[in-house]
């Protein structure tokens, strides 16, 4: 008998259950969506995010975001997604960022020296200052290795919060193999509970809402 | 029976109460008994002050807990028929300590749980058995007593009284009509004495720190006083203030409540 | 009581400088924990809890159907599930693919189910470098110890204790400052995630409608372990699976407020498989360990049943008041605090530490914290029974009489009295004594009292 057959079927005589018996339906879940203005929800992502010492900024339309990105950058080397919203908001075009790389290893090489990493973000979560990233889109080292990492959305993806998200993506795993929630800098408090930014991912993160 | 339920419970049987002998029956706890009988006492005056007719049946020992704790569940089983004997015929019973009414509330009908006889004892005595201030403040539909004591004076929550039957309020609403009494809250609060029963013999010194962390406690608050309605909790904290040379003086809430 | 159980407790509460850490930062962890579920922050936190504890509990009762469907969906995404019923089946799987692929250098990131087999000495002993990434792991395993706390695995290091351990393992100059000692850290690390050829993660929970491992962390180490070498193992207990993502909205929103007292740990990852066509980095190779190591013998006690609902947040060490005495490593296993102590007895037999049960007042703040639910001190009492068979014959007897005794009242009475006189320096009462005084025995007890009145 293999280990597999073995463990399962000390869990099924410990369960009392037969092999391949249905069980009911498991408790239901209550998602709760509550009814918030994007203004509202801006100011809470807002909120969230600067009490965890991340930054929100919020430009009107995408060539505005393209253009405050240019500035804060200051030519400083950038690794930018393919996402396609980063096109749409020109941050392909500006000088010292590196995009359309779908080489891992050049990838890796990018994103472990360059400055600032620039990531499109699938949606946010208002109540957490949270980013979710879930698109295959997005190259995982791009907000993993550089030490600030930006992300540019368009401020209605900004949910109202994970229930939110898990209504409307109830099986993200169906879409993507990798999703990731990014809540703050990268952060460690394990050194006499003093807290230190920036351990392993970025130390400096921004989310910019686009509109 | 949950909280709401019992106060609710209470109520009814207030009302009814007025109409028939308002009759009480002492289960004053071994450590009581033996230790602190003054407890007792200032239980009983304040209860026929209240105008309760109050009795003590002298069969009564013990709830069981010192066996249940250290696993001895068939002795604990004894011990717990035994006293649904002596209490059958008591209308309402009330007891000077929070651990030893969890014990029979809350643990009783694990001990019985293949004799459903016995586990409808259980249920009935259940609904006929208070912690003290909680039937003050639930049956007898009182929280000024009368009392006087000065002094300044911090409230340690017993485990058992706080968590299991989640009293927090009754007590210390009994304590804001204590005449000449300020009340402070000891930082952290709610946190155990260390008394915990065989846990203190076992692990005599570990408890002992906890003790001490207690007294910690109570000496920030600046009261000369703690209180409680946990007698083994008084035995805990009074020992170990004695034995570092600190001095404090605990007392029952009952000795508080019948202070003049 | 065993004699290194009772060594280790009284060494810990003889270090007066481990004491205070260990009790301010488990004061914090429970202040923090306490400021983000209280009603006017988390209005549902109880009806979440009841929740949690519904959905791991049909979980567990259920669990071999969700282990296959879990086993399903991992493979249909092009993973590959590995069942391992103990610690060597795990090492051999692990040898085995790391010899296949002439892997030689492994980054890792926190686990304690890792712990629990000992993986990183099994891998060492057959020469793989098996590297923490976690910091304070990282640094405990420079310092070849076992942490300390289920989720700040280094509380009782000072950042002298630190700058010692770097100096001594890494031949750096001396450094106290915590910035720079982590950002010593990150630069060692990062070349080991960059070069490794496997990473091995835990798991926090398996999601079994997705085939899914989502890993809850702060520090951006296991995002790095997972993504950056070719391979990615994860090793998780079978009690881990849930059986929905959208499951995670409940348990994401109590696991890191149980911990920290975060709203969201900083990254949380739902990792399904390797890398899809189109996907530019991720691992080209997936696999899921699914380990027993005992606890499908936790299984056929419905009560008992409970302890696998786990979540492993720390909640309940930081609450224990005896945990915040004696730390973490007064316990035997490598799971301490009040889950440890209803673990310990049921993975490793109650002969492993028949006193261990009994190390609780039971005062029940670790079961109003649990986010599961899970019923701690009643385990504990249960296990209390258990231990029975290992107790004294003179404790034995001691209860007998004790108990027939007490339906005898004038006998009882007369005993006691008796018993309230004894100040005898030895056995249960000089262990009493040891520590406090007993009140004067009063001039009448309540009985007599009562008649004279």
């Amino acid at each position: 008998m293999t280990s597999r057959e073995q463990i399962l079927q000390q869990v099924r005589s410990a369960l009392r259950r037969s092999e391949g018996q249905t069980p009911p339906e498991p408790p239901p879940v209550r998602l709760h969506v509550p009814e918030m203005t994007l203004e509202s929800r801006i100011a809470s992502m807002t909120t969230r995010l600067e009490a965890l010492a991340g930054v929100v900024h919020r430009v009107k339309s995408p060539q505005a975001a393209g253009a405050w990105i240019a500035e804060t950058l200051a030519g400083r080397r950038a690794i930018a997604s393919n996402a396609a919203f980063l096109r749409d908001c020109g941050i392909t075009q500006i000088p010292g960022v590196r995009s359309g790389i779908t080489d891992r290893e050049e990838l890796r090489q990018l994103c472990a020296t360059a400055d600032v990493g620039i990531s499109s973000a699938d949606y946010a979560l208002a109540d957490t200052g949270t980013l979710v990233l879930l698109s295959s889109l997005e190259a995982r080292m791009i907000s993993l290795l550089p030490p600030i990492h930006f992300a540019i959305l368009p401020a209605t993806r900004l949910l109202t919060g994970l229930d939110e998200l898990f209504t409307l993506v109830p099986n993200p795993s169906q879409l993507t193999r990798s999703v990731v929630l990014i809540t703050g800098p990268s952060r460690t408090a394990d050194i006499e509970q003093i807290l230190v930014r920036g351990v392993h991912g970025p130390g400096l993160l921004t989310a910019v809402l686009v509109g | 029976m949950t909280p709401v339920f019992r106060r609710i419970w209470a109520s009814g049987w207030r009302l009814g109460a007025d109409a028939m002998n308002r009759r009480v029956s002492l289960f004053v706890t071994c450590i009581v008994d033996q230790l602190f009988p003054q407890i007792g006492m200032a239980m009983a005056r304040v209860l026929a002050g209240l105008g309760f007719e109050v009795e003590f049946n002298e069969a009564q020992t013990c709830c069981g807990q010192p066996a249940f704790n250290t696993g001895y569940r068939a002795e604990a089983c004894r011990v717990a028929r035994y006293f649904l004997d002596v209490f059958e015929n008591a209308e309402a019973i009330v007891v000077p300590s929070g651990s030893c009414t969890a014990m029979i509330t809350h643990h009783f009908a694990e001990l019985f749980h293949d004799d459903a006889a016995a586990r409808q004892r259980v249920e009935r005595l259940s609904h006929r058995i208070w912690e003290f201030s909680t039937f003050l403040t639930d049956v007898a539909g009182v929280e000024d007593v009368g009392a006087r004591l000065e002094t300044v004076a911090t409230f340690h929550d017993g485990c058992h009284a706080l968590r299991e039957l989640g009293i927090q309020s009754a007590p210390r609403r009994l304590l804001s009509r204590v005449r000449g009494l300020e009340l402070r809250e000891m930082q952290p609060a709610a946190e155990c004495c260390g008394f915990g029963g065989t846990f203190s013999v076992k692990f005599a010194e570990l408890s002992g720190a906890m003790a001490r962390a207690k007294l910690d406690a109570i000496k920030q608050s600046g009261a000369d006083t703690v209180i409680s309605l946990d007698p083994s909790c008084l035995l805990q904290i009074q020992g170990a203030a004695s034995r570092r040379g600190v001095r404090l003086r605990t007392m029952h809430l009952a000795e508080v409540l019948a202070s003049r | 009581m065993s004699r290194e159980f009772q060594q280790h407790i009284h060494d810990a509460l003889a270090d007066s400088r481990l004491q205070n850490a260990v009790y301010t930062a488990t004061g914090r962890l429970k202040d923090a924990r306490l400021a983000v579920v209280s009603d006017n922050v988390l209005s549902d936190y109880q009806e979440l809890r009841t929740q949690a504890n519904a959905l791991k509990r049909h979980a567990i009762d259920h669990l071999d159907y969700y282990l296959e469907q879990f086993q399903r969906n991992v493979e249909t995404h092009g993973g590959h599930v590995v069942f391992c019923q103990d610690a060597t089946e795990v090492s051999d799987f692990v040898l085995s693919l790391a010899k296949e692929r002439g892997a030689r250098l492994i980054v890792k990131s926190k686990s304690m189910t890792t712990e629990e087999i000992d993986l990183n000495e099994r891998l060492e002993h057959h020469g793989l470098e098996s590297v923490e990434t976690d910091l304070g792991e990282y640094l405990l395993q420079l310092a070849h110890e076992r942490p300390y706390h289920i989720v700040a695995p280094a509380l009782h290091k000072t950042r002298y204790d630190v700058a010692d351990i770097l100096t001594k393992r890494l031949n750096v100059p001396r450094e106290t400052v915590p910035e720079k000692q982590t950002a010593l850290a990150r630069s060692v690390l990062r070349e080991k995630f960059l070069a490794a050829d496997i990473g091995i993660s835990g798991a926090n929970f398996l999601v079994a409608d997705s085939g899914a491992v989502v890993l809850v962390e702060n520090e951006g180490n296991a995002r790095l372990t997972t993504t950056a070498p070719k391979i990615h193992i994860a090793i998780a207990g079978i009690e881990k699976v849930i059986p929905r993502a959208q499951d995670l909205a409940v348990f994401l929103k109590l696991l890191a407020r149980s911990a920290t007292g975060q709203l969201l740990s900083v990254y949380t990852s739902v990792l399904s498989g390797p890398r899809r066509s189109g996907e530019i980095d991720g691992p080209d190779e997936f696999y899921v360990v699914l380990l027993d190591n005992g606890r499908t013998r936790l299984l056929p006690n419905a009560e008992r049943r409970q302890s696998l609902y786990c979540i492993r947040c720390g909640a309940c060490l930081n609450a224990c008041p005896v945990y915040r005495k004696i730390g973490g490593h007064s316990f035997p296993w490598v799971y301490s605090g009040p889950i440890g102590a209803i673990l310990t007895p049921q993975f490793m037999g109650i002969a492993r530490e028949p006193e261990l049960p009994f190390a609780s007042s039971l005062c029940g703040a670790c079961a109003e914290v649990c986010p599961v639910k899970i019923d701690i001190p009643k385990l504990l009492l249960d296990l209390r029974s258990e231990a029975h068979s290992q107790r004294s014959g003179f404790e034995k007897l001691t209860f007998r009489v004790f108990a027939w005794l007490a339906c005898h009242h004038r006998l009882f009475a007369l005993a006691a009295r008796i018993a309230a006189r004894l100040r005898f320096k030895v056995g249960p009462i000089g262990a009493w004594l040891s520590q406090r005084d007993l009140p004067p025995p009063p001039s009448h007890r309540f009985r007599q009292l009562w008649r004279q009145r």
